[in-house]
């Protein structure tokens, strides 16, 4: 059986500068993938290719055996792909509630997730939805940000930095919504520099390096010493 | 008693320039798009209601209410065939090409129309006048002013309670990602500019049922637009009403003192209020 979001020889470029080197990688329905890797590794330019906001110059993307490898965001979308995106970037002139509804704009029909559910998920918003979305606390405005990314209901959630600029006790609180979200049939793909954070709730990890996949494995199969050296592009030959 | 006449006749006079201002306001907010044609939209909804009225014998107010969806569509192809082509990081192409519509849209209304100057026969009520307490108003001034108030209410209802609205918001403050929440940009621009050419369509029927028009008055619209979108705030449209009002009040004060001041009045509070406020008296928090 083939897998739900297949990506094969995705090369991207930003301008002139070729940011992505043919990368395959593979996510199954309702599993969880970390990509790891330092910063400039190419992993957001991976996540801006997958939603349509890199230009694509190579490779496919298939999600459900469609290729939505060129087509614009919003389609990328509509077929079931959302984003949250690095440093949160909600919308400054919209409320909390207006930031979490204005992710179900393109959504057509109902779906598992809900006003409701993800004030379940993250009580605190509740409290806070009359309040402008960027007058919340890091840890609040993340949250803000998976609920908007997920009230488009979507298949895939594509998670860029999460716990970036986070205490470590807002990262677990952020965490603790992965298994909520995976039941709701939500596969999950999230990127890390956290690698304890990332192997903790991978089913499977890739590690990048200069816009390509240098390991792969699942998280009880990799070494230490092996993600150090893919992570940090050590070669021992 | 003379002065209390003067500022009514002010600001409702500052009513007209909310109406000329609140389209172009209302683009700017959204696409940080500076239309120089603007104020030749203006003419062009009055020559098309001028002829609407003419080909069909209907009163200006009920031959504008035909040129409104006409002009609506006119800005959406705009924007779509046009202006979204030049927006971008650069303000320089849309500046260029707003400057030759505007040029364009002279030229054609001049070849089209000749440079004899019009009026839309509006009938009585444009000699009509209401005794309000010590002061008597107009009926067409108050009619202009209780426009201007119903079509920021209807605008402001439009931004902050409708599903659009968020959206012209959300693309406002940052488009990359509203492409993300499903918003496409380009789409949201030409509704928008079809929504400002409404609102340019009923400003324009009560520049030409108050005053004569001709091809060539587009750009001191456009003038006073820019001055009370500036003294509001940009992308506020309350403050655009208040800017018209500054305007509208100042010259109303500068042609009583001598009415060669009428024009210079208006321009000389435009930049005392920059003076004291550079961002305007309402701007937007996160501008």
């Amino acid at each position: 059986m083939s897998a739900f979001l297949e990506i094969e020889g995705l090369t991207a470029h930003y301008g002139d500068f070729k940011a992505l080197f043919g990368v395959d990688l593979t996510l199954d329905q309702g599993q969880t993938l970390a990509i790891i890797g330092a910063n400039g590794a190419g992993k957001t330019t991976l996540m801006r290719a997958i939603t349509g906001i890199a230009r694509v110059t190579g490779g496919s993307i298939r999600l459900a055996g469609r290729d939505i490898a060129r087509l614009p965001a919003p389609d990328i979308l509509t077929a079931g792909i959302a984003m949250v995106p690095e440093g949160r970037r909600l919308f400054p002139s919209l409320t909390v509630e207006e930031n979490l509804q204005i992710g179900a704009h393109a959504r057509k029909g109902s779906g598992f997730w809900t006003l409701e559910r993800i004030y379940t998920l993250f009580p605190i918003l509740r409290e806070r939805r009359t309040q402008p979305g960027t007058a919340l606390s890091g840890g609040q405005q993340q949250m803000v940000a998976i609920g908007r990314a997920l009230m488009s209901n979507p298949t895939v959630l594509l998670c860029d930095e999460l716990s970036l600029g986070l205490a470590p006790v807002v990262i677990r609180e952020i965490y603790a919504a992965f298994p909520t979200i995976r039941q709701s049939g939500t596969a999950i793909v999230v990127v890390e520099q956290d690698i304890g954070q990332a192997l903790k709730v991978a089913d499977h990890v890739h590690c990048m390096m200069e816009g390509r996949i240098t390991l792969s494995g699942r998280p009880q199969d990799l070494s230490r010493a092996a993600i150090h050296d893919a992570y940090f592009g050590v070669n021992h030959a | 008693m003379i002065w209390l006449d003067t500022l009514v006749q002010g600001v409702m006079l500052g009513g007209l320039y909310a109406l000329f201002a609140a389209g172009l306001s209302l683009v700017f907010g959204i696409m940080r798009l500076v239309n120089l044609a603007h104020g030749d939209l203006i003419v062009l909804g009055a020559y098309l209601i001028l002829g609407i009225g003419t080909a069909t014998g209907l009163n200006p107010f009920l031959a504008a209410a035909l040129a409104l969806p006409v002009m609506f569509a006119f800005g959406w192809l705009l924007q779509t065939a046009l202006l979204n082509r030049v927006l971008g990081d650069d303000i320089l192409p849309p500046l260029l090409v707003t400057f030759g519509l505007s040029v364009v849209i002279q030229n054609v209304l001049l070849q089209s129309m000749t440079a004899d100057s019009r009026k839309l026969p509006v009938g009585p009520v444009e000699s009509a006048s209401l005794p309000l307490g010590p002061v008597t108003v107009g009926v067409m001034p108050l009619l202009t002013f209780g426009s201007a108030i119903v079509v920021i209410l209807a605008l402001n209802w439009l931004f902050y309670h409708t599903a659009l609205g968020r959206a012209f918001r959300a693309t406002s403050d940052d488009p990359v990602t509203a492409q993300l929440m499903g918003i496409r940009p380009r789409r949201i621009f030409a509704i928008a500019t079809g929504i400002a050419l409404v609102v340019a369509t009923i400003a324009a029927l009560y520049l030409g049922a108050r005053a004569n028009f001709d091809p060539s008055i587009g750009p001191a619209r456009l003038l006073y637009a820019f001055e009370a979108v500036i003294i509001g705030g940009l992308g506020s449209l309350w403050g655009t009403l208040a800017g018209g009002m500054v305007i509208g009040v100042a010259q109303a004060f500068g042609a009583a003192l001598n009415p060669e001041w009428q024009i210079l009045a208006g321009h000389i509070a435009f930049v005392a209020v920059l003076l004291v406020r550079p961002r305007g008296l309402f701007p937007r928090a996160n501008d």
